[in-house]
């Protein structure tokens, strides 16, 4: 709401500054976005007076004018602009002038002939164009009334004024009126507001005559009040009221719609001109739309109604959509002779409604949709007639029809003293309180600590103690409570084992090089997709923005892979990332998605480049898996995790993947990029892990019991093993698992070789065996022992061969 | 020539031979020579036989201090050479230590979770419970308990990703306020938490705006809690995150779940208040709205508004993090770049 000042203080009394009335009223009612001061940066403007206009001689569109600016002589100023004419009162920036975007204007020659000045358009000048009027869109402004040649023109456009951004909240919709910002500011400074009504003398033929009018349900209308004015005359409005206008940012556009604006303006309760004649009736309906109703509203588009549409109609078919616009068969226009004015309050639920289905937010339905000051419904509509009546010219017909109604009653509250200190945290005495609501315009009366306070309509968001504690707290000044902190019993703050696991997880795996990520939840229907753990259904969003963000992610990889191709782009190719979210599935009948805490990680390039003192180290799959299983031993799951080759995942490359079990249940899954679908994605060579950590969260953990340090030596073996291509490591592992012996402590692969040096087909490993026994020195005979019958078990069973 | 000076030309001659050898194999070539057993010494010694009874002890003591003088000249020069080989040695090993070393490999925790991770120690150290509840929320507990039933104007404050009538994406972490709040026991003590998490609006990314980001609730409900209260809290809070000189104010504002509701401005930490570009030369920057909860939110959560009451506040890591760091574009946290994320590995 654009606040101007100078109007306010014709409303109450303001004893600051623009400036400081903005940063005052920030601090205890509502916040105030910005003062604009309209003349800022203009200067030499004055009124003219347009004496003669000729063609000029070396132009077919240009004027030569002669404007007197108050000086003893005319100006000669050549004009471009096709509405110029002699006897107008227009807008002169004389040589030296500083017009809108800091242009100077100086002496010149246009086409052969002198120039002295600029006859300005309003958008010269800085007006926005949205609050030119029409007439003036595509030529310079011209004064309606005569003023003093030379003397200062922004001040008769009301230039010299200040206008404040009132951000209004939707509870304060009260300031969306000059009273209601008049009321605030006097309960800010203690002033109390003065308004000036204008009466309404009604003629003698009464409203009947002209209209009958009924409201079908009058929950969509509490309060319908129509008042008709005939015999106006439909022109511009006085230069006082396309002031007041445009500096509400309100285009002016004839002195009817003006002053329904104005009144809209000042009471903050919108109203409706329309042309009595073109009703084609004398009767006035308000009902629901019926679905498919056509109507054209004011600014030329055509609506396919429906019964959630509260319609004005003239008993047959709809002239205005409710509180939101009128229609283009009742405009008010210049043959217009008799008007109907209407003031209302309409259910603020349908106006929201009707108005966002069609894309109709206006100044009116932005009121009707917060609520409006229900005392002051039939004042403004008196104001509006009464200054038609002065402003057109008309008679007012006797009488207001008023199918529905309401009746503007004070809202009392009780609150106590105690409950207001109690919530504050403060010490405020009863006479502080009753002056602060004094100073509101309450009425209040107190006994023994108890308010009752008396709300009038006007502030009708106040109706609970809650309310009032608000209005306290900020009368009384927000800086002058305390800072304290609460006094409770004493409560426990510590994260849950879940939290503390999760939290726990990220950093190690930081300690691990990898950097966390955080991608979008939303993601496209495709990349929701991929990578699945588990299956399950994919959850979309209704009516998504775009369809990179229309589907819940259902893996946490592809965001991770868009991360490497955003840092690939830009020269970064070593990428370490990892992220901990959450994943979103459905199965059968399920509507709301199960959430599911997941890891994702992905890594790309090197570990570490070369430098002075190493080698490049690339990453690949045993690197990954490096991370992953010391990852999983944090977890100390009771059963063990395996790694099993895998082919289930189809953007893993066939044989370089594998499912991760622990126990029987598949918990995640690591591998390389399916070459196909990293070259299909414009991706490097990239090593990818899942992990459900919903599912380790809940695996069976082993209870940490402290060993002591071993007590006897151990005694390592090394043994060579040829065997077949096919069999793997895991197979060698489970027969020294099952045939190593009790005093096996620890089997390690030192060296993996397949080449010239072993036949086709086959491949030598080699192990380290670590024996140990725990209650004594283990003897030779004990560990070459167990050390030949693992070497037995390896050649029955997996046809190995020692070497 | 008497055994006296022959001695002393012996000694003359050798003791600069020893001074200035420069090997070790070299000196003892010099020692075995010197004072072996067919060094000249010993011949000397050898040759008293002839001498007059009276002359030997002379002779004999004379040789005998010779030879501990060689002696003692050869293992002094013997020390100077070991101590020069391992001079040698040692500057043989030199390095250039300005040299870099070894790269470490270090990931970087987001620099949206670090400032989250820190204000949850900050409020868990004051006793809060930190809850994060579903990021696929019901319309019931987004939106209704917060007491914004259907139609409220509010809603459009928050545009929603719906998925259903009655489900969408959170769109803001209170809901989990409302859950807590419905089951909490009040015999059990207040009510203290804070929920930090992922949210959803249907914003255009832009600099300024991401139609994810991250969230903080917080919310305390006994039956004594204060504005004062709510005013010291977040005073402590912006102090923990922006610096102890911060002074915090309120102003007046309107959210549906909170009466009175209040944003807050903290002293501008670039300039102490002074005014400077960041902020916007008042003095002051908004960070974080909050106020007391709105009775209709209690009694939506079967609470008894009369005996209880609190306060509830929300605010935004990125746009701290945006704030602390002078970071202009939001979407930065989402990107991901490394040469972004990473800068912040140390602790600032």
């Amino acid at each position: 709401m654009n606040v101007s000042y100078d109007w306010l203080k014709e409303l109450v009394n303001v004893p600051v500054s623009p400036e400081e009335l903005a940063d005052k009223v920030s601090r205890t009612g509502i916040e105030i976005d910005g003062v604009k001061h309209p003349d800022v940066g203009l200067k030499k403007i004055v009124v003219g007076k347009v004496l003669t206009s000729q063609p000029h001689p070396n132009s077919d569109h240009l004027k030569l004018c002669q404007v007197d600016v108050g000086e003893a002589d005319p100006r000669q100023i050549v004009c471009g602009a096709p509405n110029v004419a002699a006897g107008q009162t227009v807008i002169v920036a004389l040589p030296g002038a500083r017009i809108a975007d800091n242009v100077k204007i100086k002496k010149g020659k246009i086409r052969g002939e002198e120039s002295l000045g600029m006859i300005c358009a309003l958008q010269e000048i800085g007006f926005n164009e949205n609050v030119v009027p029409k007439a003036y869109l595509n030529g310079i402004y011209v004064f309606n009334e005569p003023l003093k040649p030379g003397s200062d023109a922004l001040a008769a456009l009301g230039m010299h004024d200040a206008i404040l951004d009132f951000e209004i909240t939707p509870n304060r919709a009260d300031a969306l009126g000059m009273r209601g910002v008049a009321w605030e500011v006097g309960a800010t400074y203690a002033e109390k507001p003065h308004f000036v009504e204008k009466p309404l003398t009604e003629g003698t033929k009464p409203i009947t005559d002209y209209l009958s009018a009924e409201v079908k349900d009058a929950q969509d209308a509490s309060s319908y009040q129509l008042r008709v004015i005939d015999r106006v005359k439909v022109k511009e409005s006085p230069l006082w009221l396309q002031r007041r206008l445009w500096n509400a940012g309100v285009r002016p556009i004839n002195n009817i719609v003006d002053i329904t604006n104005l009144i809209m303006l000042a009471y903050g309760q919108p109203l409706h001109a329309f042309d009595y004649a073109k009703l084609g009736s004398q009767h006035i309906e308000v009902r629901r739309a019926k679905n498919g109703e056509p109507l054209t509203t004011l600014d030329g588009r055509e609506h396919e109604l429906d019964d959630r549409d509260i319609v004005i109609t003239n008993g047959q078919v709809p002239v205005a959509l409710a509180g939101v616009m009128g229609g283009l068969n009742s405009e008010i226009s210049e043959t217009t002779t008799t008007v109907v004015v209407e003031a209302a309050s309409f259910n603020p639920v349908n106006v929201r409604k009707t108005a966002l289905k069609y894309n109709l937010r206006s100044e009116a339905s932005s009121r009707f949709e917060k609520g409006i000051n229900v005392a002051d419904i039939n004042d403004a509509l008196d104001a509006a007639v009464a200054w038609m009546a002065e402003l057109g010219g008309g008679q007012s017909a006797k009488g207001t029809l008023s199918p529905t109604a309401i009746e503007a009653k004070d809202v009392v509250v009780d609150i106590s003293l105690d409950h207001i200190n109690h919530v504050l945290g403060t010490e405020l005495q009863e006479d502080q309180i009753t002056s602060i609501f004094r100073q509101l315009g309450f009425g209040v009366t107190v006994a023994d600590g108890l308010f009752a306070v008396a709300i009038p309509p006007r502030r009708w968001d106040i109706h609970i103690k809650a309310d009032l504690v608000e209005e306290v707290a900020r009368i009384y000044g927000f800086d002058n409570l305390p800072s304290t902190l609460p006094t409770t019993t004493m409560t426990i703050g510590e994260y849950t084992p879940k939290q503390k696991r999760i939290r726990r997880t990220r950093h190690l795996l930081e300690g691990l090089g990898l950097t966390q990520a955080i991608t979008y939840g939303l993601t496209t229907a495709k990349a929701a997709e991929q990578f699945k753990l588990q299956p399950g259904k994919p959850t979309r969003v209704d009516s998504p923005m775009t369809t990179d963000h229309a589907v819940l992610r259902m893996n946490m990889v592809t965001g991770l892979l868009d991360v490497i191709k955003y840092n690939r782009a830009r020269k970064e190719t070593n990428v370490a990332i990892y992220e901990q979210g959450r994943i979103f599935t459905k199965t059968g009948d399920q509507v709301r998605p199960t959430e599911i805490e997941y890891l994702g990680g992905a890594l790309t390039g090197q570990v570490t480049t070369k430098t002075w003192s190493q080698d490049a180290r690339p990453i690949d799959f045993f690197y990954v898996k490096g991370i992953v299983t010391h990852l999983l031993e944090d977890y100390s799951l009771t059963e063990p995790v395996r790694f099993v080759a895998t082919q289930t995942v189809a953007e893993l490359h066939p044989g370089q993947a594998a499912d991760i079990f622990v126990g029987d249940e598949r918990i995640g899954f690591l591998g390389r990029l399916h070459p196909a679908f990293a070259h299909d994605h414009h991706l490097p060579e990239t090593f990818v892990f899942q992990l459900d950590l919903d599912a380790l969260f809940v695996a069976p953990k082993q209870e940490k019991i402290a060993q002591p340090a071993p007590k006897f030596p151990a005694v390592t073996r090394d043994i060579a093993l040829q065997v077949a291509e096919t069999i793997t490591n895991a197979q060698v592992m489970d027969v020294f698992r099952q045939h190593g012996g009790a005093y096996l402590q620890q089997v390690k692969l030192f060296d993996v070789y397949s080449g010239k040096h072993v036949a086709e087909g086959q491949k030598s490993l080699a192990y380290t065996l670590t024996y140990r026994r725990d209650d004594q020195t283990l003897t030779e005979d004990e560990v070459t022992q167990a050390f030949d019958r693992v070497k037995l078990a390896l050649e029955s069973d997996l046809a190995a061969e020692i070497r | 020539m008497d055994f006296q000076t022959k001695l002393e030309e012996l000694f003359q001659q050798n003791n600069n031979r020893i001074k200035e050898v420069d090997s070790l194999d070299d000196l003892n070539q010099i020692r075995i020579q010197l004072l072996g057993k067919k060094g000249p010494i010993t011949s000397v010694l050898r040759g008293m036989k002839d001498l007059a009874a009276d002359e030997r002890p002379k002779v004999g003591a004379f040789a005998n201090k010779i030879r501990d003088e060689l002696s003692a000249a050869i293992e002094t020069r013997k020390v100077q050479l070991e101590q020069a080989v391992i001079d040698a040695k040692l500057a043989s090993e030199t390095i250039d230590v300005t040299l870099p070393g070894d790269p470490v490999v270090a990931g970087t925790p987001h620099i949206i979770i670090q400032i989250m991770d820190d204000l949850e120690s900050f409020f868990m150290g004051m006793g809060y419970q930190v809850l994060s509840g579903p990021e696929v929320e019901e319309d019931h507990y987004n939106f209704e308990m917060m007491n914004i039933p259907k139609d409220h104007p509010a809603r459009d404050m928050q545009e929603t990703f719906y998925i259903n009538n009655e489900l969408l994406m959170r769109s803001q972490t209170s809901p989990m306020q409302a859950r807590t709040m419905e089951k909490h026991d009040f015999s059990k003590g207040p009510l203290k938490m804070i929920s930090p998490g992922v949210v959803y609006r249907r914003d255009d990314d832009d600099a300024t705006h991401s139609h994810q980001f991250h969230q903080m609730e917080g919310l305390v409900i006994d039956k004594h809690i204060t504005m004062a209260d709510l005013k010291g809290t977040l005073l402590a809070m912006c102090q923990h995150v922006f610096g102890a000189e911060r002074t915090i104010r309120l102003r007046p504002s309107y959210f549906p779940f909170t009466e009175p509701s209040v944003e807050v401005d903290v002293s501008c930490f670039r300039c102490g208040g002074k005014g400077c570009p960041v902020c916007k030369y008042t003095g002051w920057i908004e960070v974080l709205g909050a106020g007391m909860v709105h009775p209709n939110v209690l009694r939506a959560a079967k609470i008894d508004a009369d005996v209880y009451g609190g306060f509830a506040f929300g605010l935004g890591p990125d746009r701290f993090a945006m704030l602390k760091y002078g970071i202009d574009d939001i979407r930065s946290f989402y990107t991901d770049d490394l040469r972004f994320l990473t800068q912040f590995s140390q602790e600032g």
